[in-house]
């Protein structure tokens, strides 16, 4: 197996070019759990750790495919606290040390934790190769199990994605309180200005996907500029349209009954808290998310 | 400073009842303990294990051919190329060291290949070509007894029936049920392995991560066709075993594969072949009729316990005894129907397991405690204390317990504590944690007790013994000793233990712990919480016989004093195989918790808040290690009522992998307060009594009782899904 070690986004596009069954490494975290189980057996190794540009953020946002997680929880929180939120889910320490977004985005398993937050808040997803940069909104980037939207010969650069225009919520549903995949996770974000909300499911169908019914639902119910406390009946409908919008298996993990009712409960808590903290941003009491 | 008289003349530091700093502690934290995994041997190869893809199957064919062509390849062997006997077991010799014409398990060994690298052993493995005939599974334990025999006997492994008292009696109260236990896993950190290093003579050296040296070897021995004393076993680093080392893995593969190719054999499992290499804990069903009088005493209880042994056979007799004989629970009751059976099936075959048939047993027999006090509008604490047994009550063997039982202390002592403070608003400390699941909505806590009972030691009128040799002479100037045993220290703390043992009984500061190994007579196994109990009862009368031998005496000059005893608990009779009567255990441990969860009861996500443990242990020879055993049992119990479970379909195991068999983590695991009771017992060596399972088997049913009344669910099968708290 080779080992390609670039020093510059250039000289990694080049050598991806040359050599489209080279395997990124980022934080590893996926790619060497695939190699000791003999998953995959690469010819290569493209290692992208020593590439700067892909390890730095920059205001817009526009955050490099090798921040890893512990950085996105320390310096983009409060700017992103959706993606902040997923972020503190995945794994433990050590895994938020190595792991990237990048990584969440290469690996592009349905149940990977950043794919809803991404999806609700309109993220866009930055690609390039020798032929020149690509432009994918999250929507168009996850194409199967596991599949993404990139060519062989391309890279994931950055993920750009606005500073929260409103409050944000994650929630993932797992059989442990820590370190676990999730059985199904959820994720809202509320763009007041715009009078609409994002919403997106993951670990509940083939891949991460918006809910696009439930989505349109708020957007026509909900007064976002000048926000009343929120009906029962909203939350509810809210939830059964998420649940809706999933089309998941039974697995180890869970049963798709299971599935369909958890979302629908997340749905329903992450859509009263956001909410909540919406009545309290335009009521100005700095009032807080929780219940 | 100066020192007092008393001072100077006290005992040695770091004798029994003190806490000394244990030897592997820090190695282990900062990751640089060698365990058998990081063997390694000038000029090895190393062996891989081709196993079956199907729980059930004729073999039509093995062709080698290709794979033997493979560059780099030494050897590869099948069932033809075991010399001596090709059947082994720990009780029945029912389970060939490689498969022959039929497989039975998903992950029996069919064939094995020495290779260069462990790289080129998987390559040739990939090219045998093994043809199978596949047969459909034996997968129900209820109806397996009735089912095609997959053994020559049938598929009724063992039948253990418990008659006492009247059989047919009418009670005010009456409660039954039907429970079940799923397949817990071991979860030990260390896969299995081991280096086998051939010698010039035909024999061979087995460096090797077990439970049991001797067993090991007269096992090896038999499947190799050669006398015992050209077996060695030496003990290599064990990372964890709970049960799971008692069988055989690659011993004697290792070992052909040496003794064949003449080179140094290593054998490592990944975790996912781990996951096959193992017995795991019975899954069971067990239906539970309680009668009681009016005050909540027990008049009857009537039982039909079965345990799935998977394809072979193991431990799987002893486990049946346990769960019938412990099967009421620490209670008094004068009449008791039982009827317990261990049956074949085509599952993944299940052995020992911390806690080995008490677990099984104890969720039932509390769920239907708990089940009780509902029906007679009593507290859980009241009904279990009102039947508690005690010192001289008599078991549904007919056995007197004949030393301290203080169940209702025990349950009192948990009831006393204080409760932890209400539901918190921290999400990390809510159901689902920084999964962001709740801030409190659905959130509903609970409380629950349980108490459980097992017995310590070797049962059934096995001779259970170990060896222990104790070699005292000057060093430096002053007394050194030095221990030998082949009892295994699999990380339980035994090294510490027999170090205070030495130092308590002679004296001698300066104690060093030989290497385990079969150079020594039978150290026994490390299970069955027994350890402490007869090595380290060995040990005290290997320094007895020392200290006779020194006299007094503080140089001893060029003289070595080196004395080996072999020392053995009381004998236990067998049980009368149609009434179940019989003095059949050494010793009972009892242990009690309470448990406070938290339940999402939408997400059907719960948190244990708080699971406090009272527990006797006789006399507490190192204060830290009883508490860490009382920690890591009562952690084992919690995974086993949320989370843990080797789920299995037509025979397959669906969750090989530490990604899908969750272990609870240090968040799902509170900090407990423990109280330990020191009430000596007065027929084992300074009174101990044994630790490491009592406290497994008590947490399980206290967090499901918790669970309970959080939900007002039934919930009669561990491990607790979300789907089951949700309906869904
Ligand atoms: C113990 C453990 C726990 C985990 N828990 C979670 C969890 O809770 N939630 C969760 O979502 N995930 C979890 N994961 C999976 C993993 O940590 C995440 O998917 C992580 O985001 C991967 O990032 P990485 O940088 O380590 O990726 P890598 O392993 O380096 O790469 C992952 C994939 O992305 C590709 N890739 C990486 N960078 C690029 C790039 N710039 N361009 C193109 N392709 C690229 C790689 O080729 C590979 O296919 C866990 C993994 C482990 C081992």
């Amino acid at each position: 197996m080779d080992f390609l070690r670039p020093e510059t986004l250039a000289e990694a596009l080049e050598l991806k070019a040359a050599r489209p069954d080279a395997v990124p490494i980022a934080g590893g975290t996926d790619v060497m759990v695939e190699l000791n189980f003999d998953h995959r057996r690469p010819a290569a190794l493209l290692d992208l750790t020593r590439i700067p540009e892909l390890r730095e953020w920059s205001d817009g946002l526009r955050i490099g495919s090798g921040v890893p997680y512990v950085r996105i929880i320390d310096e983009l929180g409060a700017q992103l606290p959706g993606l902040a939120m997923a972020s503190r889910t995945v794994g433990s320490p050590q895994i938020r040390n190595r792991g990237t977004v990048g990584g969440n985005l290469g690996a592009a398993s349905p149940a990977g934790d950043t794919h809803p937050v991404l999806l609700a808040s309109d993220a866009v997803i930055e690609v390039a190769s020798v032929r020149g940069t690509r432009m994918i909104p999250a929507d168009e980037f996850y194409v199967g199990v596991k599949r993404n939207a990139l060519e062989p010969d391309e890279l994931i650069v950055a993920v750009h994605l606005a500073p929260a225009k409103g409050p944000q919520q994650f929630s993932k549903v797992g059989t442990r309180n820590a370190m676990v995949i999730a059985v199904c996770s959820f994720a809202i974000s509320l763009f007041p200005e715009e009078n609409r909300a994002g919403a997106a499911v993951g670990s509940a169908a083939p891949t991460p996907r918006r809910a696009v019914d439930a989505e349109e639902f708020l957007a026509s119910t909900l007064d976002f500029a000048s926000p009343k406390p929120l009906l029962d009946s909203v939350k509810r409908e809210f939830g059964e349209l998420v649940s809706r919008a999933a089309s998941p298996i039974d697995d180890v993990r869970g049963s798709a009954a299971y599935r369909k009712h958890a979302l629908a409960v997340m749905a329903r808590r992450t859509l009263g808290w956001a909410w909540q903290e919406l009545l309290g941003q335009k009521n100005g009491g700095g009032e807080h998310a929780c219940a | 400073m100066t020192l007092t008289p008393a001072e100077l003349t006290s005992a040695v530091s770091g004798g029994i009842g003190t806490s000394p700093q244990r030897p592997d502690g820090n190695l282990k934290v900062r990751g640089e303990f060698a365990y058998a995994s990081d063997l390694w041997h000038e000029d090895m190869i190393w062996g891989a294990t081709l196993r079956s893809p199907h729980p059930y199957a004729r073999i039509v064919s093995v062709d080698l051919t290709e794979a033997l062509k493979v560059p780099g390849v030494y050897a590869v062997l099948t069932h033809s190329d075991v010399p001596g006997r090709n059947q082994y077991g720990l009780e029945h010799k029912d389970q060939p060291v490689l498969a022959v014409d039929v497989v039975r398990y998903q992950g029996e060994p069919v064939a094995l290949v020495g290779a260069d690298h462990p790289e080129t052993a998987l390559r040739a493995m990939k090219k045998i070509v093994v043809a199978y005939d596949v047969l459909e599974p034996v997968v129900d334990m209820e109806t397996a007894a009735d089912s095609a025999p997959l053994h020559p006997g049938g598929n009724l492994v063992r039948h253990v029936p418990i008659r006492r008292g009247a059989q047919d009696l009418q009670a005010d109260v009456v409660v039954s049920g039907r429970y079940e236990v799923g397949m817990q896993d071991q979860a030990f950190l260390g896969p299995e392995s081991g280096l086998a290093v051939p010698a010039a003579d035909g024999s061979v050296d087995l460096y090797i991560a077990t439970q049991w040296l001797h067993v090991d070897r007269a096992q090896v021995a038999s499947a190799l066709g050669l006398p015992e004393e050209k077996v060695r076993l030496t003990l290599s680093g064990v990372g964890g075993a709970f049960g799971g080392r008692e069988d055989l893995s690659m011993q004697v593969h290792a070992c052909l594969l040496a003794l064949h190719t003449g080179k140094p054999v290593k054998m490592v499992y990944n975790r996912e072949e781990s996951f096959y290499g193992h017995v795991h804990r019975h899954p069971a069903v067990l239906y539970y009729e309680h009668g009681a009088d009016h005050t909540g005493k027990l008049v009857y209880v009537k039982a039909r316990i079965y345990l799935d042994g998977g394809a072979y056979a193991s431990s799987t007799p002893a486990v049946v005894a346990n769960a019938a004989t412990l099967g009421v629970g620490p209670y008094e009751v004068d009449n008791v129907t039982i009827d317990c059976y261990g049956l074949y099936t085509n599952n993944p075959p299940c052995g020992a397991m911390r806690g080995f048939g008490a677990v099984q047993a104890g969720f039932a027999y509390e769920s239907q405690m708990d089940k009780l006090a509902d029906a007679l509008g009593m507290s859980p604490v009241d009904v279990r204390v009102r039947n508690a047994m005690t010192e001289g009550s008599v078991m549904p063997t007919g056995q007197v317990v004949d030393s301290a039982a203080p169940v209702a202390q025990l349950l009192k002592l948990v009831q006393d504590k204080p409760l932890p403070a209400g539901t918190s608003s921290d999400i990390r400390e809510l159901p689902g944690g920084v999964s962001n699941t709740t801030h409190g909505e659905g959130v509903v806590r609970g409380v629950g007790y349980a108490v459980g009972i097992k017995n310590i030691c070797f049962s059934e009128g096995y001779d259970d013994y170990s060896t222990a040799r104790v070699r005292v002479s000057m060093v430096n100037g002053s007394l050194a000793a030095a221990v030998h045993t082949a009892a295994c220290e699999v990380g339980q703390g035994l090294v510490t233990i027999m170090q205070q043992i030495v130092r308590t009984e002679l004296g001698i500061e300066r104690v060093t712990v030989l290497p385990m190994d079969t150079t020594i007579g039978n150290g026994g196994s490390t299970s069955a919480s027994r350890q402490t109990y007869v090595t380290g009862g060995a040990v005290k009368a290997a320094c007895a016989a020392v200290r006779s031998r020194l006299d007094g005496r503080v140089d001893i000059g060029s003289e070595v004093i080196d004395e080996t005893v072999e020392w053995r608990h009381r004998a236990t009779e067998a049980l009368d195989p149609v009434t179940g009567q019989g003095n059949a255990h050494v010793q009972y441990g009892f242990a009690a918790h309470r448990a406070v969860v938290d339940v999402d009861v939408e997400l059907g996500l719960v948190r244990v808040v708080a699971l406090d443990c009272a527990q006797d242990v006789g006399r507490a020879l190192n204060p830290q290690a009883v508490v860490g055993q009382i920690q890591g049992g009562s952690a084992q119990g919690l995974g086993l009522a949320v989370m843990e479970e080797i789920q299995t379909s037509g025979g397959k195991v669906r969750n090989p992998s530490f990604t899908d068999y969750l272990i609870p983590t240090v968040l799902d695991m509170p900090p407990m307060s423990i109280d330990v009771l020191e009430l000596a017992d007065p027929h084992a060596p300074y009174g101990i009594r044994g630790v490491g399972e009592p406290p497994t088997i008590s947490s399980t049913p206290a967090i499901v009782a918790a669970i309970r009344a959080a939900t007002g669910l039934a919930l009669t099968r561990v491990p607790v899904r979300p789907e089951h708290l949700t309906g869904t």
